[in-house]
């Protein structure tokens, strides 16, 4: 079991990065990009046996207090088989 | 007057603060990012570098290190706290500063002279500063946009809470004197109760001639003046 957390920065904080990747999109011929949002990924392999809505629960709380920055940042955790 | 300089792993500005602050005649000494104490501190300076790497955000770790819990307990009991660049970036992160910092606009790591406009000299950290005059102050970073939402920021506004902002030499806020994009121009900030505040420029690096600046002196001179006055018994300036 893992989790896969994505962290993408908010709509209202300015991304220079996107923006950088998404002129350069348009420079490489690749048409109908409307916009392009850089994040991260982390991944988190659980031990085995572990409980799921316990790792769910904890995780959350891992994602608002230290792996995103609720102030600049979304994130978006699932857990998986 | 004694300043505890915090050290982490990867801090690179730590013994240029211990420095600026014995050439501006007081004590420092650093305190390592394991201790639980900072010893007989009358003011703490979280210093500039990449702590911890500044792995998954910068400040992100550091805030969760053990001097950083007595660094919070300091700021309760109404110690004064300036955290320098990678300081600014860890006490937001440690919620000890409103708002947060994101990459450059320009996702450059820029590194030259800038001028701050100190926006009023109520503060701890401003009053041996004359608003009318520019500081000329080196800044040194990758990721000092400061970012916080319009809410947040007209709240701070209204309490004084920015102190510094990046202008021209005349003085003026103006787009081209931003180096990093932050909102209102803002350099630098500091909490409602005024004890602890944050700034991306590095006022430890112009303290001496041989430098270029000395203008980082009526910075660290402030702090270190108002914790004079303090000992004095003699009202010191308001914190905001």
């Amino acid at each position: 079991m893992k989790a896969r957390i994505i962290v993408t920065p908010k709509k209202a904080v300015v991304d220079p990065q996107g923006k950088t990747v998404q002129n350069a999109l348009a420079h490489l011929g690749y048409t109908g990009v409307r916009a392009v949002h850089v994040g991260k990924y982390i991944e988190i392999e659980l031990e085995p046996g572990t409980d799921r809505a316990t790792a769910e629960r904890a995780l959350d709380d891992a994602c608002r207090k230290f792996l995103s920055n609720p102030i600049i940042e979304d994130y978006h955790l699932e857990i998986v088989d | 007057m004694n300043v505890a300089v915090v050290q982490f792993p990867a801090s690179n500005c730590d013994q240029d603060a211990v420095h600026a602050i014995r050439v501006l005649g007081h004590s420092a000494w650093l305190a390592w990012h394991r201790d639980t104490s900072l010893g007989p501190a009358d003011a703490v300076i979280i210093p500039g570098g990449f702590s911890y790497g500044d792995y998954l955000r910068c400040g992100a770790i550091a805030r969760f290190s053990p001097v950083m819990q007595a660094v919070r307990s300091f700021a309760e009991q109404g110690g004064l706290v300036l955290g320098i660049c990678n300081g600014f970036q860890v006490l937001t992160e440690a919620g000890l500063l409103p708002g947060a910092l994101v990459r450059n606009r320009s996702l450059q790591f820029r590194c030259e002279h800038v001028f701050l406009r100190v926006e009023h000299a109520r503060s701890p950290f401003t009053w041996r500063a004359d608003p009318a005059r520019p500081l000329r102050i080196p800044i040194a970073h990758g990721e000092g946009c400061y970012y916080a939402d319009e809410e947040t920021l007209d709240a701070m506004e209204a309490r004084g809470q920015v102190l510094w902002r990046y202008c021209n030499a005349a003085g003026e806020c103006t787009e081209e004197a931003n180096p990093n994009g932050s909102l209102r121009n803002i350099a630098g900030v500091c909490n409602e109760q005024g004890n602890v505040a944050g700034l991306m420029p590095h006022p430890e690096r112009a303290c001496e001639a041989i430098l270029g600046s000395t203008d980082g002196r009526f910075i660290l001179e402030s702090m270190l003046g108002w914790l004079e006055r303090r000992a004095a018994g003699a009202s010191a300036p308001a914190a905001a």
